[in-house]
């Protein structure tokens, strides 16, 4: 299966529902945009998570445009399409990989957000392009996360770096780092216990770990990864503004997307803290992983109604 | 928890305040920032609308127009609504006399298999004996996980390494259950998504075949709005018993609890409040609506305060205090028992009124904090615990050093014992309800500011301003104290021209 049809088929669940949702506005050849067919409207976009403020933009772009009219679904498509384009169009952001040496990756996110099927997803994708990956199974608070990680190292065939259940995630990252240059790896991809980003403590535990992963390579961690789960809500904003404060994330990784979910928090997010979305999960096999690309998304999430 | 809710409807409702009467239109954009309130809160949008018809109803009519407080009344009725939208409760587990059995199902890292454990521990407080089975063979190293969980609370973990069927699983599991005398059987089924057939498929089968007594869904407390369309499925599949929700210790609004009530119909049980295996709290929908509402939870902190304090040591304090007497050692005492883990924010979320304080305390370590007072007093002598008047600058100098604080962090401490003794004295003998009145009276008089407090121990603040940020702060503090130095000024002026 190609590219765009992994994540088209990823994404098909959401987009059946937002494709029948915006189709029973439009019983009919055309529909009269009136209160009540924006109020239609808002309810289709407030379901998809982005939250009101930005639905709320698309629904007065459409009244701005359309009101008083009667109008074709396609003409309403390509204005909130249009719309969608203005607030996430992003360069595609592929992982910047470090001049030389290993490139360090931190990977951070809330409890049960997806951190670390994730990680195995992102290292068997490195894997696959011929690099060199190194593990660090840094989540040594929840009970098996070790393990876990452990499981995915031995299928995908790569090396792992672990530590002991309670013990200092920091120091797991600073072996792994060492074992990364001394085996001359090109990435080394770090795991860390979730956390919610209103725990102060466990938040200063990450500026720790980020701090000590710099003695040995400067510049790391080169990117630090944000996992979203697709299901969250507008706590999800909360999240992004919490780990970027502390653990000065480079990127989301938007998980569970293959669900019923939309995901479609990650607009304000990309709106407000220029984060961009660098992958997207859309199953639970270890080749589930592709790159976000806005373009598509939007696409995706509109196609077979225009 | 709920507190950004709690935030959005407080402000929604301040818009109210302050005009004498209210009238439609008024009352109606109040209605429309709750309305907004309730969505950036991830209650899903159809509930909302339901919620908003039925407090409007309500709202608009003749009662609210002749109440004597119009704002209060408003209050009153979107907190019976969520109340009534919250509940009915129904916290038991139904257990039966011989085994029973309990499912839990959800989506994935929502947070099954920690909420297993919880319940583990909640049972074996009630005396039962518990059993806890592995049916999750989907995650990698989740049987594992469930045996660490086992191990730390101390019950018996089911599992069969390299089986392929759940269903089979759980069958010979609460065979051996009953062999064993096991009361409750816990089943931590996989991870699933709503819409996939196959999983959702094998979940009806354990359903039809192990026929568990109780099968209740663990929600995310972050969810957004697909929470409707989860929980529907789940509940269509399996016809639910209950619905857990998790990780409502951070700032999750925790909207989607009322999604799911509204599509399940099935009471709320437990909620998810840290990741300590203790932290498992019954679901109660007053507290629940009250916190939305900023009226706090006094019932809740009671509970906390029940289960976490020492009740002998609590005891003989209430007679020490009963004779005058409190010391420095008791000082210590209470000090530990709230320096556990994350329980002094917890406690402060639910006070009454200080909502907003864990906002104001994030980032503010009290934990260590308290450890350190703690280290102050462990590093005086027993005369000087019991008279600290003995502490000179020579015996304060030595306490410091001993403690590794500055010798202000002593007296500040002295200083702050010398308060709380007052106080203290004050409580001896009073009941928690009355005990939780004064503690409002004297925050609302500012005997009390915890904040204030913490900033004179001089820890980290967990935010490191830049030279330029402090500079912005200072500015902002001036023009603050110049702006209320106008102020008294005005007012005497305009005193001056009186008559």
């Amino acid at each position: 299966m190609g590219l765009f049809a992994r994540i088209k088929d990823g994404l098909k669940k959401t987009r059946q529902i937002f494709n029948t949702d915006l189709r029973d506005l439009f019983k009919g050849e055309g529909r009269l945009v009136d209160d009540d067919f924006l109020k239609e409207l808002f309810a289709v976009l407030v379901k998809t998570d982005m939250g009101g403020e930005p639905a709320r933009r698309f629904r007065d772009r459409v009244a701005k445009e359309f009101r008083g009219r009667v109008i074709a679904l396609d003409d309403m498509l390509t204005s909130i399409k249009a719309e969608l384009h203005e607030l996430i169009s992003q360069a595609e952001t592929p992982l910047h990989f470090a001049d030389s040496g290993p490139t360090i990756i931190m990977v951070v996110g809330v409890n049960g957000s997806g951190k670390t099927t994730s990680i195995a997803k992102l290292a068997y994708r490195l894997h696959a392009e011929g690099k060199k990956v190194v593990l660090g199974a840094g989540d040594t608070f929840r009970a098996a996360a070790v393990s876990q990680l452990s499981v995915w190292a031995d299928r995908i065939g790569c090396e792992i770096v672990k530590g002991k259940q309670g013990g200092d995630p920091a120091s797991v990252a600073y072996a792994t780092i060492a074992k990364a240059l001394e085996i001359n790896a090109d990435v080394a991809i770090i795991d860390t216990a979730g956390r919610l980003q209103t725990q102060s403590n466990l938040m200063q535990e990450l500026e720790k770990i980020r701090r000590v992963m710099g003695k040995q390579i400067p510049e790391a961690p080169h990117q630090v990864l944000l996992v979203l789960d697709a299901t969250a809500g507008q706590n999800a904003i909360s999240q992004a503004k919490g780990f970027s404060e502390v653990a000065h994330c480079t990127g989301l990784i938007l998980a569970k997307l293959d669900g019923t979910a939309k995901g479609g928090v990650v607009i304000p997010i990309i709106q407000q803290f220029a984060l961009p979305v660098q992958y997207i999960g859309v199953g639970e096999q270890l080749e589930d992983l592709d790159l976000f690309d806005s373009q598509q998304f939007v696409e995706a999430l509109f196609d077979g109604l225009g | 928890m709920f507190e950004s809710l709690q935030t959005g409807l407080q402000s929604a409702f301040k818009s109210l305040q302050g005009k004498g009467k209210l009238t439609e239109a008024n009352m109606r954009d109040g209605l429309q920032l709750v309305e907004e309130s309730l969505l950036e809160a991830d209650v899903s949008y159809s509930v909302v609308q339901d919620f908003m018809v039925r407090v409007r109803e309500q709202a608009l009519g003749e009662k609210v127009l002749l109440a004597l407080n119009p704002s209060e009344h408003l209050l009153g009725i979107v907190h019976q609504e969520l109340i009534a939208l919250l509940g009915p409760v129904d916290n038991s587990l139904h257990l039966k006399s011989d085994v029973t059995v309990l499912m839990l199902c959800g989506l994935q890292g929502a947070g099954k298999t920690t909420t297993c454990g919880k319940l583990a521990q909640l049972l074996l407080h009630e005396n039962k004996k518990p059993m806890l089975v592995a049916a999750d063979l989907q995650r990698p190293a989740a049987i594992e996980q469930l045996h660490v969980i086992g191990e730390q609370v101390g019950v018996p973990v089911y599992s069969e390494p390299g089986a392929k069927d759940p269903v089979k699983v759980c069958r010979n599991a609460v065979a051996k259950a009953r062999s064993e005398g096991v009361n409750v059987v816990v089943l931590d089924t996989a991870g699933r998504l709503a819409i996939d057939e196959e999983l959702m498929d094998e979940l009806r089968r354990i359903d039809q075949r192990v026929s568990p007594d109780q099968a209740y869904l663990v929600v995310d407390g972050m969810t957004g709005q697909d929470a409707v369309l989860s929980a529907d499925a789940f509940n269509k599949a399996l016809e639910l018993d209950g619905v857990i929700m998790t990780k409502l210790d951070g700032d999750a609004r925790g909207g989607a609890l009322l999604s799911v009530k509204h599509v399940t119909g099935v009471p709320v049980k437990f909620i998810g409040t840290g990741e300590h295996l203790d932290a498992l709290e019954v679901f109660r929908p007053e507290g629940m609506a009250g916190r939305i509402l900023g009226q706090g939870d006094v019932m809740a902190l009671v509970d906390i305060a029940k289960q976490k304090f020492d009740e002998e040591k609590q005891r003989q304090l209430e007679e020490d205090l009963a004779k005058g007497q409190f010391t420095l050692a008791q000082f210590r005492d209470q000090l530990q028992q709230i320096a556990q883990p994350g329980l002094m924010q917890k406690m402060i979320g639910l006070m009454p009124g200080m909502g907003g304080l864990t906002e104001a305390m994030q980032g503010e370590d009290t934990e260590s904090a308290m450890k350190r007072l703690m280290g102050v007093i462990d590093s005086m002598t027993p005369q000087e615990r019991s008279n600290p008047k003995l502490i000179d600058p020579s015996r304060r100098h030595r306490i410091a050093k001993g403690a590794g604080v500055a010798g202000h962090d002593v007296s500040g401490l002295l200083k702050q014992f010398d308060q709380m003794s007052g106080v203290m004295k004050q409580f001896a003998g009073k009941g928690m309800g009355d005990r939780m009145r004064m503690a409002q009276q004297m925050q609302n008089s500012g005997m009390l500011d915890p904040g204030a407090r913490m900033t004179k121990t001089k820890q980290g603040s967990g935010k490191r301003l830049s030279a330029k940020d402090r500079a912005k702060a200072k500015k902002l503090r001036e023009r603050e104290i110049r702006r209320k130095k106008r102020e008294q000024r005005g007012g005497g002026e305009v005193r001056a021209k009186g008559p």
